[in-house]
């Protein structure tokens, strides 16, 4: 009998155990998910949170409901990886002797990295929406704030969904509106990159909405500490940016169990090869999701396409077969713009978002990189797609996991 | 497109940046630097030589990295390249401006 062993059961690692369920000979294969935690967030849903617009149970299901009965799912705390001896120890001391490893720990915040940002203002003016308590304070803080300066902030690239910041600001910018209270709330986006995404076409679209929305944009904010006693955020070059409510997203790591084991790069994230997920390092190691180093949105999307092509190259492995160099960076992101419209953005390793259609070139029914009330309805559609279709591995219709260039309008 | 500088005639992006590194020398990097008026001391070069070296070795720059790189930190990184030092840096290099991840 061989063993295959998933550590982390998120979206990455749930949907691999759904799809290698199917995939793997049982007389064969053991499958083995290995996971400390019982719940199962729906991630996307922290942005709603804060907001009054999803509530916990809208975000918190069970690990457990979503694994396949026939896959054996562990609740353990995972100590050290010695992937010279192809052993997962435990930290209970027991250890795992596996054939194929697949790493999908994803990743987290790090707001210590930042001098003064755990500071005595964290959850009182400094919150976070990236965690679950972090969105969950948000929430109570936004319910009787009075208004004041708003600054939405990115400490350092790479982050868990790039555009979740933005989207945070557009809801902002509604929140407030329909509060009635706009007038009292100045909201500044703060972003180390040059604007207001990393895509030059998407930035122009993204930054035509921040300036519609009387948003205001500082860019190439390297942020070197959090003053919490005169509440302003400080960069490197000595510019300053005064707060009354700071939402930030801390610095994103993968998980320390990386650095324990010897297997991540300085953020913790396991060196990956780009178009086979294959680690770089041990060729019995597969990488998956937010962990990974890939030059790809840390999203729920792009481990969606990635786990189709993972599933086909762990079979490929296993027979002794040339893996397939299939993985293009294939993201697909909604982007809430507030007041019920969304953006919709399709992206790859080489092609940027631009205008079009989607799924159906010409036809859609969902636009690309324009805001509209159907994209909005995906967003929340997704939701139902996620904890039904998604986790549990099932291909979504007209939805390849490589990108397709038809319907796009590239210059 | 093409630019002169330095008296030599090189290919340069949208922004500025060399596209072929092999038409990079000293004085090229001496003349990007004059543009965004800094004068480049042995410090500098330290800085531009370390640059260089990541790029070749395909390491991607962030200045997180460079903070920690043991050649300059980053206060003093902003001091010799002030305001975005890395994307400075990287042209004067005669490098791509890095990609910060998506």
């Amino acid at each position: 009998m061989k063993k295959l062993v998933i550590l982390g059961a998120g979206t990455a690692g749930t949907m691999m155990a759904n799809h290698l369920h199917h995939e793997l000979d049982k007389k064969e294969w053991e499958i083995q998910i290995i996971d400390e935690r019982e719940e199962h967030h729906y991630q996307p849903g922290y942005l709603f949170l804060p907001f009054d617009i999803y509530t916990p149970s809208d975000i918190i299901k069970t690990v457990k409901e979503f694994i396949p009965k026939g896959v054996n799912l562990l609740t353990a705390k995972i100590e050290k990886i010695d992937a010279a001896n192809n052993t997962v120890i435990l930290k209970d001391g027991n250890s795992i002797l596996y054939d194929v490893l697949i790493i999908a720990t994803g990743a987290k915040i790090a707001p210590e990295e930042i001098p003064g940002m755990k500071g005595k203002e964290w959850q009182k003016s400094v919150f976070d929406f990236y965690t679950f308590e972090g969105a969950f304070a948000l929430r109570n803080k936004l319910r009787d704030w009075p208004g004041g300066r708003l600054v939405v902030h990115i400490t350092e690239m790479p982050i868990k969904c790039p555009v979740a910041p933005l989207e945070f600001a557009f809801l902002a910018d509604s929140f407030f509106k329909h509060k009635n209270i706009r007038n009292e709330v100045s909201i500044t986006y703060v972003t180390p990159l040059s604007g207001a995404f990393t895509k030059p076409k998407a930035t122009d679209a993204l930054e035509h909405l921040l300036s519609e929305k009387n948003i205001e944009i500082e860019s190439d904010f390297a942020i070197a500490e959090v003053d919490n006693d005169n509440k302003k955020i400080i960069d490197y070059g000595g510019r300053s940016i005064d707060f009354d409510l700071l939402v930030t997203v801390p610095t994103n790591k993968g998980d320390e169990l990386m650095e324990r084991s010897g297997l991540g790069d300085d953020l913790n994230y396991v060196p990956t090869n780009k178009a086979t997920l294959q680690s770089l390092a041990f060729k019995n190691i597969f990488v998956l999701g937010d962990a990974s180093n890939l030059p790809a949105s840390k999203a729920g999307s792009v481990a969606h396409f990635e786990a189709e092509i993972l599933t086909e190259n762990i079979i490929r492995f296993i027979k002794g077969e040339l893996l397939k160099e299939e993985f293009d960076g294939h993201a697909n992101c909604f982007i809430e713009t507030g007041n019920g419209k969304a953006l919709l953005i399709d992206f790859n390793y080489t092609h940027e978002p631009v205008e079009g259609s989607f799924p159906f070139p010409g036809i859609g029914p969902l636009r690309l990189l324009k805001e509209s009330r159907m994209n909005h309805m995906g967003k929340l559609a997704f939701k139902w797609i996620y904890w039904n279709v998604l986790l549990k591995g099932t291909h979504i219709p007209f939805v390849s996991a490589t990108m397709q260039e038809a319907g796009k309008n590239f210059e | 497109m093409e630019k002169q500088l330095a008296g030599k005639a090189i290919t340069v992006n949208e922004e500025g940046y060399l596209t072929n590194f092999a038409q990079w020398d000293k004085s090229i990097g001496d003349a990007i630097a004059n543009e965004v008026n800094i004068e480049l001391t042995p410090r500098h070069w330290e800085v531009i030589n370390y640059l260089q070296e990541e790029h070749k070795n395909e390491v991607a720059l962030s200045i997180r990295r460079i903070g920690k790189s043991g050649i300059v930190d980053i206060k003093e990184f902003y001091a010799l390249f002030p305001n975005a030092p890395l994307k400075t840096a990287t042209k004067i290099a005669g490098i791509p401006k890095p990609a910060s991840c998506i």
